[in-house]
């Protein structure tokens, strides 16, 4: 009798707790937002909890890009990947060639009859992730572009006119007499070769790559030994050797050279703005990236860098409608321009961009508009629309190693890009061969 | 006399042993095997296409000059790792062992550094060497010696033996000043009365008394800067700069775990393995000799 009692008492019991347990179909995020991004990013995904009650968005930082990207391929492997992962654009291809570990981001939206608008987006941010069809595989998130900053306050102290040249050859101008009057780093970058690389061959409208810089197949080949691409490699080893070009390294370390003042010069990404703002003590200008004016063509477009959302494989149907729902969300232009506005990420839908200026952000902070404008400088060509390359968190870290034997007058230029290109196409097609 | 211990039991050996047999299953042979089985193959970064390829990723690393110079760098690293390591700390032991007064101090603060986590040493020698912001570099800057170890490779490879051989050094004066202090005093007396001077002592008693120590801390320092200087190395250069600091095992590593090319970099494990048992074996059989227990 006791033992009926008991037993219908935990049926009862166990019949109210279980829809409680099934109400909140939770999301994993696994993303690479530190400090103050990651705060902007928590931000969003408790605006969405709060919106609805039937997904619950978690994001979980799991290190830098290369280390959360790590942790989902191992995760995959040992069958608990996250549903949403946020892979940086060098990891592009290696996700797009994952056939069976990611859902198209379309699809995802698709399948859920959520609204989803490609053509929402700016040009080169859907030519970044789309395939060759014109499907976006993942969900651009944050993007940004490399820029060109100089210390006005350097400038003055030099006798120049404190405006940052537009073209290499007033460059070097400005930086020989930045030079002569005692500045002691005239001119430092990150992202070397996001700079000197793929944004200069784009901004020169040069290919990085055959078969549309990557996007066209996996049987693509450097291309980043052109004349070109020498000379303008050479001009900086012989700055380097002159002592009008510091070398910071290949992440972001050119960015406290510069706001602390040591560099009167400076190239890195868009999002660098929000650092400076806050430490530097001098007045500066950001500015489009100088272009050789002898190039037909030139300045065309920047590319992106940043990074984008990918779904994975392997997960509940009712799962993916939460990850459709959550990317809708995202996609909205005033969600959209509180985290441009608040990160210093470049504003990737038109609308959210018109919001923003409607805003009058951009009157408020001057320059704040200059990364979009930048992006958007002409019509993407196949040279300018991105960049696709198999591994190539591999390819750029040779790419970069030749750059230091440049800077460092150990190699010259010539030399040292055929040598970029040769071992960067080995990777491709290993690549190529592990991805048939 | 006979030591060894009789079991009347059949299993019981056995029995006492298997913790320690399924700890170096679990944790060496099973990793190894994989590795070893990775290593015929081509992989894709999530494991969804696989293809065995026989020995591609062997000829493919030996066609690799970068390879090959990783294998300079190793020789270059370990040898100046080992070499200065055991020199230094052999010099303090022998001071810190004639030190009448604060000899206790002198011993607890060179013991001090082994306490010290490989990466924070790494980040402590290049925040005093950091480019910009270093004190070193500010004093070096007074000297006209221009130091970015950011951009030159050899001072990037004195930077990560001067933080591996600093964090190593305290381990080599523990054994060796034990090692002194276990050679018996009457010797060297013995000698000085002879007409023996201190360096002649050193050379011909003190030194030959020691080579089982100095055997002893050969292996372990050369296995020391094989596989242990890795942190130093991730906390500092990452190998860079142009793969000046990619010694083998950073190879392994950065291959494998950031470029996602699991073939390649079991195959490199697999070299550096042989490597290894290659140098113990060596270590054993040719210099032990040499060795006077």
């Amino acid at each position: 009798m006791k033992f009926k009692t008991l037993a219908v008492a935990l049926f009862a019991v166990g019949a109210l707790a279980a829809p409680a347990a099934q109400a909140v179909t939770e999301i994993q995020w696994w993303h690479s937002m530190g400090g103050a991004l990651g705060e902007a990013l928590n931000g969003l995904a408790n605006k969405f909890n709060e919106s609805q009650k039937d997904y619950k968005v978690v994001p979980v930082y799991k290190g830098q890009y290369p280390e959360s990207m790590t942790a989902a391929i191992a995760a995959f492997r040992a069958g608990n990947a996250p549903h949403i992962l946020q892979v940086f654009e060098v990891g592009t291809a290696t996700m797009m060639a994952a056939k069976g570990a990611i859902v198209p981001v379309a699809k995802v939206m698709a399948d859920a009859r959520e609204p989803f608008d490609q053509n929402a987006y700016l040009p080169t941010v859907t030519g970044y992730y789309s395939d060759m069809q014109g499907n976006m595989l993942s969900f651009p998130f944050n993007s940004s572009t490399v820029m060109f900053y100089i210390n006005k306050d350097a400038f003055k102290k030099a006798g120049l006119e404190p405006v940052a040249p537009a073209t290499w050859k007033q460059f070097l101008a400005d930086a020989e007499k930045l030079k002569a009057a005692g500045q002691q780093c005239v001119y430092t970058t990150s992202w070397p070769s996001w700079m000197h690389i793929e944004n200069f061959s784009a901004w020169h409208n040069v290919p990085i790559g055959t078969k549309q810089n990557g996007m066209g197949g996996l049987d693509t080949e450097f291309t980043i030994n052109s004349p070109l691409h020498v000379r303008h490699i050479a001009m900086l080893g012989d700055m380097a050797k002159k002592g009008l070009f510091t070398y910071a390294g290949r992440t972001n370390q050119g960015d406290a050279k510069f706001y602390s003042g040591e560099c009167a010069m400076f190239s890195g990404s868009a999002g660098a703005q929000a650092g400076i703002r806050k430490a530097a003590k001098f007045d500066w200008s950001i500015n489009f990236i100088p272009y050789h004016d002898d190039v037909k063509g030139a300045p065309q477009n920047s590319i992106i860098g940043g990074a984008s959302l990918w779904v994975m494989g392997g997960k509940k149907p009712d799962e993916y409608k939460g990850v459709a729902k959550f990317m809708a969300f995202l996609s909205r232009p005033e969600i959209q321009m509180e985290w441009h506005t608040t990160t210093g990420y470049v504003p990737i839908t038109r609308a959210s961009y018109e919001l923003t200026r409607q805003s009058g952000f951009y009157e408020k902070n001057p320059g704040a508009d200059m990364p979009v404008r930048q992006l958007t400088n002409k019509a993407p060509t196949a040279n300018s629309k991105g960049l696709r390359f198999g591994n190539y968190v591999q390819g750029r870290e040779v790419i970069e190693e030749e750059l230091e034997a440049v800077f460092a007058g150990k190699k010259d230029a010539r030399t040292a890009l055929n040598d970029a290109v040769k071992r960067g196409n080995e990777i491709l097609r290993k690549f190529q061969a592990a991805n048939k | 006399m006979e030591k060894r211990v009789v079991f009347r039991s059949a299993w019981l050996p056995y029995a006492l042993l298997a913790p320690q047999l399924a700890i170096t299953a679990v944790f060496f042979f099973w990793p190894a095997g994989q590795a070893v089985w990775y290593s015929f193959q081509l992989q894709d970064a999530f494991g969804l296409h696989s293809s065995f390829v026989w020995f591609d990723n062997f000829t493919a690393l030996f066609r690799d000059p970068h390879y090959l110079e990783s294998f300079k760098t190793t020789a270059v690293f370990s040898v100046a790792v080992a070499g200065l390591g055991i020199t230094i700390s052999l010099l303090l032991a022998t001071m810190a062992d004639r030190a009448v007064r604060g000899a206790l101090v002198y011993k607890t603060v060179l013991i001090w550094p082994y306490a010290v986590a490989a990466a924070v040493a790494g980040v402590l020698w290049a925040f005093l060497f950091a480019p910009s912001i270093g004190i070193v570099t500010y004093v070096l800057k007074g000297f006209g010696v221009d130091w970015n170890w950011i951009i030159k490779g050899d001072q990037a490879m004195l930077l990560i033996i001067i933080a591996s051989v600093w964090k190593q050094i305290s381990y080599n004066f523990l054994f060796f000043l034990a090692g002194l202090q276990s050679i018996p005093k009457s010797l060297i007396e013995a000698a000085a009365i002879d007409g023996a001077g201190p360096a002649r002592r050193f050379w011909t008693i003190v030194l030959p008394l020691l080579s089982p120590t100095a055997f002893f801390l050969l292996v372990v320092n050369v296995v020391y800067a094989f596989f242990d200087t890795f942190g130093v190395i991730d906390a500092t250069t990452q190998g860079g700069p142009a793969q000046a600091t990619q010694i083998l095992v950073y190879k392994v590593y950065h291959d494998g775990i950031k470029s996602a090319d699991i073939g390649g970099s079991s195959a490199q494990s697999v070299i550096l393995m042989i490597i290894v048992i290659a140098l113990t074996a060596v270590q054993f059989k040719y210099i032990e000799r040499k060795v006077q227990y």
